[in-house]
């Protein structure tokens, strides 16, 4: 099965949330503990609730500064796509991957709020739909970002003077409802090419979410607590596990992919109070019911973390569904079983055939 | 009156034709143990801090993409932030563009690297407006000129008005801004760094980018490299802050330098020509020679001579995607002939002339007094240092000039100033210094024991305050 981490958790002591070492120190203990990834929650908003004012880092930069002091574990980053260009998203998370030697993810998210328009006073917030609309077509921009350099084209050829064969860097010329983007990429394409993208399935009824999951999710997590999605009887966290896991199986279908190339785990949170042993019972009915696996969100850290990989990894390694001993160091697409992609550029993929009206792939 | 103190950073080499790629000691441009590498000799060097240059479109030249220089390199912040992890004591600076970005992301970026470098962070604050980059972005980007300084300065006091917000050690306070370029309402997430802001440097020349960076910048990255046009600048910059009611040493004036070493004079002159000459290829030499004509000139023989016709009028640029320092090309092509026909020198030959000429060549004990001479003659308070190789081009540097001219390292035989220097190298808290307090009182003695200045100057009352001396 696959095991991840949520770092969203509450830190114990507020001032830990700004302070690198906290952060080491929770990707080294995942580390440990031979997780597949960790997740590092980000918005532009501090987070509410809980004593004491706690502040939020950034999360590519934290997962940056945790990268040279890891080794195994993948480093999934959270990145709003609301606000944000997506010509910086690419190249940031292009780079984290590089200084991470290809253990990169991204977890794209929507800033839904008034509170988070008002810091960039560019425009008003947006129905969900289109937010998430806009989040597909950022996932769709950085993609092809990344693309826009083929692997091969820095050839340093002495004899002509050449560094890099232009004919392989494209122009990627999108247009699209949100975005026009011209590129290259300023950056060269990353070690997995494409960082796996990690997806959040909505606790409520969000159809453009559903669709976004489908097309580009190459991890989706499904939530253990019911968004009162209309009409629907409480179906207890196996039902909804079950239920989450369905529908992203038929959105992925529905967009022409294979649903077996897609992580769903489901999301378990880890209380103070919750036994180790309760915490492995819902890993394994998840995976009774269809998932792949779970990520445990500690409800405090460093604490809650530390009981997962001291407590809850040994049970599941007990009952068979991890495998002993340290994690790999392979790329983080490597641990999702996943191929490093083709770069449709390389044959000659017209990148203006879905994207819009322009002409050109340079 | 004691000498004046060298401060030295470092310019990670970049993507244009100073940056020598076809060397065999020439590694990547993008691993990361290449910038690995390239940091930890500056640390090692006892640099104030490394730099990381950033341009937000690939060059492109009679509009295809620029393929005879470097191409392409990583994220700063993402680099820099991974680099935080592997040093202890380097500023970690980098360019980072107004016009192309929101003032509270860039706010929340800073403001995250100084919480994960423990204050060490630095930006170059660039402005731009061309709508040629700005197709790379959803708003487009291009700027009239003449607000481009505007928008700068708005971004800057918004950023600061976040920096600000929340004090170390107290609450979280609200940030509220309407201007003509931005508004912005809401908390700032972090609370202040060790430095309180990032060390803020600028390398606008105009009149208006002069004026913006001696009101606000703590050290202007300047490209005048020659003695006379490096005295004009400082007198100038520092002129302005004077009138600006800054103290002038509270302004750092750090020209681009390039440097070659050798065993002896001779062997450094041979080097630097060796180095021109991969620097300025013949298909470099061809392209430059077309920047300034404004035409296609392929046909032309590198090692031949200089076209008989005039460059294009109008100055009209056929490089995309990079700052013009000079837009009289007319006189620059009769600068370029009259330098042909006075040395009967080809294409090729002029354009090393014109273009790729070293800062400083010379025995490490020439380069050491060279660069002390200079910043004696206050032409300069230290130099960004640019190598031409990635990522060894600082080890000689490092290995041999800094131990003729520092003193940062040399406890056994410091004198008592020297130890003060050494203090602040070393740090109060074992930390090390933060950038700014680096800034403002370096801790390179050059060249012999001199009182270093440790009357320090924050800007911010919320710095900390660095070492006693």
């Amino acid at each position: 099965m696959r095991l991840a981490v949520d770092l969203s958790g509450r830190p114990e002591h507020p001032a830990l949330a700004v302070r690198a070492e906290h952060w080491v120190d929770l990707a080294r203990l995942a580390e440990s503990g031979a997780l597949d990834f960790v997740v590092f929650d980000d918005s532009f908003v501090p987070p509410g609730g809980g004593p004491g004012e706690v502040g939020r880092l950034e999360a590519v930069a934290v997962a940056a500064r945790v990268a040279p002091l890891t080794t195994t574990v993948g480093l999934v980053a959270t990145a709003t796509t609301t606000h944000t260009e997506p010509f910086h998203l690419s190249k940031a998370l292009a780079t984290l991957d590089f200084v991470s030697a290809g253990r990169a993810g991204w977890q794209p998210d929507i800033s839904r709020t008034a509170e988070e328009a008002a810091l960039f006073g560019r425009k008003d917030a947006a129905p969900v739909d289109a937010l998430w609309r806009e989040a597909a077509e950022a996932v769709d921009v950085v993609t092809r970002l990344w693309d826009s350099w083929e692997d091969d084209a820095v050839i340093r050829d002495v004899a002509t003077g050449r560094y890099v064969d232009r004919d392989k860097l494209h122009h990627v010329d999108f247009r699209g409802e949100f975005f026009a983007v011209k590129g290259p990429s300023i950056t060269p394409r990353p070690p997995q090419a494409h960082p796996p993208v990690v997806l959040r399935l909505p606790a409520g009824d969000e159809p453009a979410a559903l669709a976004l999951i489908g097309r580009w999710a190459d991890v989706a997590r499904v939530p253990s607590v019911d968004g009162g999605r209309a009409g629907a009887a409480d179906p207890g966290v196996d039902g909804l596990a079950a239920d989450g896991a369905g529908r992203v199986r038929a959105a992925v279908r529905a967009a022409g992919r294979d649903p077996e190339e897609v992580s769903v785990l489901l999301d378990v949170p880890i209380g103070p109070t919750d036994a180790a042993e309760a915490v492995v019972d819902r890993a394994a009915a998840a995976l009774g019911v269809g998932l792949d696996g779970v990520v445990l969100v500690p409800e405090t850290l460093p604490g809650g973390l530390r009981r997962a990989v001291q407590e809850v990894v040994p049970l599941l390694v007990g009952r068979g569904l991890r495998a002993p001993g340290p994690g790999r160091r392979t790329t983080l697409r490597e641990r999702l079983g996943l191929a490093r992609p083709a770069n449709p550029y390389a044959g000659g993929f017209d990148a203006t055939a879905t994207a819009g009206p322009v002409g050109g792939t340079g | 009156m004691s000498k004046r103190q060298l401060h030295l950073a470092a310019h990670f080499p970049g993507v244009n034709s100073t940056t020598v790629w076809s060397d065999p000691a020439s590694g990547s441009q993008t691993d990361f143990a290449s910038f690995v590498h390239f940091a930890h000799t500056a640390e090692r060097g006892g640099f104030d801090f490394l730099f990381l240059a950033e341009g937000l479109r690939l060059r492109e030249h009679r509009d295809r993409i620029h393929d005879l220089d470097v191409v392409g390199r990583p994220d700063t912040f993402t680099v820099l932030n991974a680099l935080a992890a592997v040093t202890t004591h380097l500023g970690l600076g980098g360019t980072i563009n107004t016009t192309y970005n929101e003032p509270y992301e860039v706010a929340r970026q800073f403001g995250s690297m100084e919480q994960l470098s423990g204050g060490r962070s630095a930006w170059n604050l660039v402005t731009s407006s061309d709508a040629f980059t700005g197709e790379n972005f959803r708003r487009g980007g291009f700027l009239a000129p003449e607000h481009r300084y505007r928008r700068a300065a708005e971004f800057l006091q918004v950023a600061r008005a976040c920096w600000d917000s929340w004090p170390a050690g107290g609450s979280p306070g609200w940030v509220e801004h309407t201007g003509e370029h931005f508004q912005v309402r809401g908390r700032f997430p972090l609370p202040a760094g060790p430095q309180g802001h990032p060390v803020l440097l600028q390398s606008g020349d105009s009149d208006a980018g002069r004026e913006f960076g001696a009101a606000t910048a703590d050290a202007i990255f300047s490209r005048h490299t020659t003695l006379a046009a490096g005295k004009e600048f400082f007198a100038d910059l520092k002129g302005r802050a004077r009138r600006l009611g800054r103290r002038p040493d509270d302004l750092k004036i750090l020209p681009a330098a390039t440097f070659v070493l050798g065993d002896t004079a001779a062997d450094a002159q041979e080097r630097a020509e060796h180095i021109r000459r991969q620097q300025v290829g013949p298909a470099t030499a061809i392209a430059f020679l077309e920047q300034v004509w404004g035409r296609d000139l392929s046909g032309y023989d590198p090692d031949g001579p200089l076209p008989d016709l005039d460059p294009e009028p109008g100055g009209v640029s056929i490089t995309r995607g990079r700052v013009r320092h000079e837009k009289d090309t007319l006189a620059v092509a009769r600068r370029w002939r009259a330098l042909a026909e006075q040395r009967n020198l080809s294409i090729r030959e002029v354009v090393v002339e014109a273009t790729a000429r070293q800062s400083f060549v010379g025995t490490p004990t020439q380069v050491a007094e060279q660069m002390d001479d200079y910043v004696q003659a206050e032409a300069s308070d230290g130099f960004i240092l640019v190598p031409h190789l990635t990522p060894g081009g600082l080890d000689e540097f490092v290995d041999t000039v800094v131990p003729s001219c520092a003193t940062g390292a040399a406890t056994a035989t410091a004198t008592p100033e020297q130890r003060c220097a050494n203090t602040c190298w070393a740090g109060r808290t074992g930390r090390g210094c933060s950038p700014a307090e680096r800034v403002h009182r370096a801790q390179w003695c050059s060249c012999g024991p001199r009182p270093p200045d440790c009357s320090g100057s924050p800007r911010s009352p919320r710095r900390s305050p660095g070492p006693a001396c």
